[in-house]
């Protein structure tokens, strides 16, 4: 049987997502991509697809997919409160496990945080990839759905046709640590001098409003150029993580979309290890950086992978076999289930039922 | 042993994924030559299965930037597998392609022909003269996908980009801002002044080559009338005319 899971609510901002489209940046197409591979390959872990399936990435909540002609196995992850519609039951569901929707059951992400990011991964999601990749970039017109966000009434097309096997479960949650976030100094430092630097890794920034997948503009105190330094500098790359400082000395932490170069010099570049939590912030959310070496970095890139690959390991079946659709008893029993809308039906379950 | 190409650039960390090598802080076609030998010479290197862990390189108008991922390699690998390139690598002579493209500067195409032609305190087909009668080197390909940063333009154009910037520049418009032209391939903002339109289409991600220029290829702009232009498109559209017919086999001749 034929399914596609239909989006009949794609709040904020939604997009697909994969893990993005390197070896273009000669030709100008950046190297998009999710905000946070890790969440990315969680979801895609529990949904049982490959760890880089493209994913629905989703910002701030509000989305809801509905199941059509046949079963879907979903699974989010994120920090996401989510509610399970079957009929005129509404089920409050844990994240960080597998789902399958039955013909005509939806989920919906009521909201999402701390942060502001959580991905759907989706069983056999069937896309065409474009330049090697599903990642949407609208810009241009690339990937996702015909090179455009997502919108209500989209069908996002589903390959396998009966989901087999246990739902899965993460059975501790994915979190960061919270602390403050790492740069590596330059690529042009000289613009700037001890003084900038300083500015920066002493100033206490908060998340502008005007802030998307392609940077996040940093409110805070403004970065000096150093007398006689240009405030522009002939173009030269860009890489997701990069902090530019116009002349206004208002730097902009650079993401996923943003362009492939750039002509404001960059005074440090946030390493790849904690750039999900950059890009997870929501507009007013406090942001303090530390310097570190660019070796640093490159050791906090391999320990990321390895705690992910940790996490990703433990994902095991979840306890009862719900079989082809979701057994809402089935959930108390395994204590999944993080509250119920319908207080009737909460009676028997267990007290300490939070996640 | 170094075999002579440090000594041409800076290595500066762009993070914990990338090196940006730089060879200059100027727009200069021997910087971009030197930036294009030494991506050549890494490209070849890597065709042949060498320089592990690198992801892809970024050549710009002055230096070249090395993407890596940091699980398989890391800066001071990286900067040591760049030592060992041979140098000889370097001289070989850049293959740009030739290009003679369409342009339309016919008043509906052409908002800023009248000001730019006012600034420079000449008359309109001035401009189009100055502007169609040298033949440009693609400096780098940013800003958008396809987008190419050409130059340079002769000397009386050369405009800072205008006070307001468009919110809409529509796509195929030819434009000059800083000594540099450009084809807008995408609609989208931009404040450079819009001299004319191009028929042909930059970028196409059907193609092999979705790009229509790389950096290192050599573009004149051969002006038309509108019912030109409108037959070139339609052409193009219909499939009766591939973008290869505008690649010259040599240098162009001057108009």
């Amino acid at each position: 049987m034929k399914a596609w899971l239909e989006l009949t609510a794609t709040g904020v901002y939604t997009s697909i997502q994969d893990r993005g489209r390197p070896g273009f940046r000669r030709i100008g197409v950046p190297a998009s991509g999710v905000l946070d591979p890790a969440l990315m390959q969680i979801a895609n872990t529990l949904a049982g697809n490959s760890a880089d399936h493209p994913v629905v990435e989703c910002y701030d909540g509000g989305q809801c997919l509905a199941a059509v002609g046949g079963s879907v196995r979903i699974a989010v992850a994120g920090s996401a409160r989510l509610e399970l519609i079957r009929g005129d039951e509404r089920v409050t569901l844990a994240a960080w496990r597998s789902v399958t929707l039955a013909p005509g059951e939806r989920l919906r992400v009521v909201s999402i945080g701390p942060g502001r990011l959580a991905m759907i991964a989706i069983q056999g999601l069937k896309l065409v990839p474009v330049l090697g990749s599903c990642s949407t970039y609208s810009r241009a017109a690339l990937g996702g759905l015909a090179g455009r966000a997502l919108s209500a009434g989209d069908q996002l097309p589903v390959a396998t046709d009966v989901p087999d096997g246990r739902e899965l479960e993460l059975p501790a949650p994915w979190t960061t640590e919270d602390r403050p976030i790492r740069v590596v100094p330059g690529p042009q430092f000289d613009h700037f001098g001890d003084a900038g630097l300083a500015t920066l890794l002493a100033g206490d920034y908060r998340v502008g409003t005007a802030s998307d997948r392609m940077g996040i503009r940093l409110e805070g105190p403004a970065i000096a150029h150093l007398p006689g330094m240009d405030s522009e500098i002939v173009s030269d790359a860009i890489v997701p993580g990069a902090i530019q400082v116009p002349g206004n000395g208002q730097a902009i932490a650079l993401l996923a979309d943003a362009q492939t170069a750039g002509g404001y010099p960059k005074i440090a570049t946030i390493i790849s290890a904690d750039l999900d939590r950059v890009a997870g912030k929501p507009p007013g959310a406090s942001i303090r950086f530390t310097a570190v070496s660019a070796a640093e970095g490159v050791t906090a890139a391999r320990d990321s992978a390895q705690r992910l690959a940790r996490a990703i390991q433990s994902i095991r079946p979840c306890a009862p076999d719900s079989g082809q659709s979701i057994d809402i008893d089935a959930l108390y029993r395994s204590n999944l289930v993080s509250g119920v809308v319908d207080a009737a039906r909460s009676g028997g379950a267990q007290p300490d039922m939070t996640e | 042993m170094i075999l002579g190409i440090m000594p041409h650039y800076r290595i500066l960390p762009l993070g914990d994924t990338a090196l940006t090598l730089e060879f200059g802080d100027r727009i200069d076609p021997a910087l971009q030559a030197a930036v294009s030998a030494l991506d050549q010479a890494i490209g070849a290197a890597r065709a042949q299965g060498h320089l592990h862990g690198i992801v892809e390189t970024m050549p710009t108008f002055r230096s070249l930037t090395v993407i890596f991922d940091p699980l398989e390699t890391d800066h001071d690998r990286i900067t040591e597998l760049l030592n060992t390139l041979p140098g000889s690598s370097l001289e070989q002579p850049l293959q740009g392609r030739h290009w003679l493209l369409p342009a339309c500067y016919e008043p509906s195409f052409a908002p800023d022909l009248d000001s730019v032609a006012h600034t420079i305190d000449g008359d309109t087909k001035t401009v189009v003269h100055l502007h169609s009668g040298c033949e440009y080197v693609v400096y780098m390909l940013g800003f958008l996908p396809g987008f190419p940063f050409m130059g340079d333009l002769p000397e009386p154009l050369h405009l800072p980009r205008r006070t307001e910037p468009r919110t809409r520049v529509p796509a195929g418009s030819v434009a000059i801002a800083t000594g540099l032209t450009a084809i807008y391939p995408w609609e989208s903002p931009g404040g450079w002044h819009l001299l004319g339109r191009c028929p042909v289409p930059l970028f196409d991600a059907r193609q092999e080559a979705p790009a229509l220029l790389q950096a290192g290829d050599h573009v004149r702009f051969d002006p038309v009338s509108a019912t030109e232009y409108a037959r070139i498109e339609r052409a193009l559209a219909a499939g009766e005319l591939d973008a290869s017919a505008f690649q010259t086999s040599c240098e162009a001749k001057p108009a």
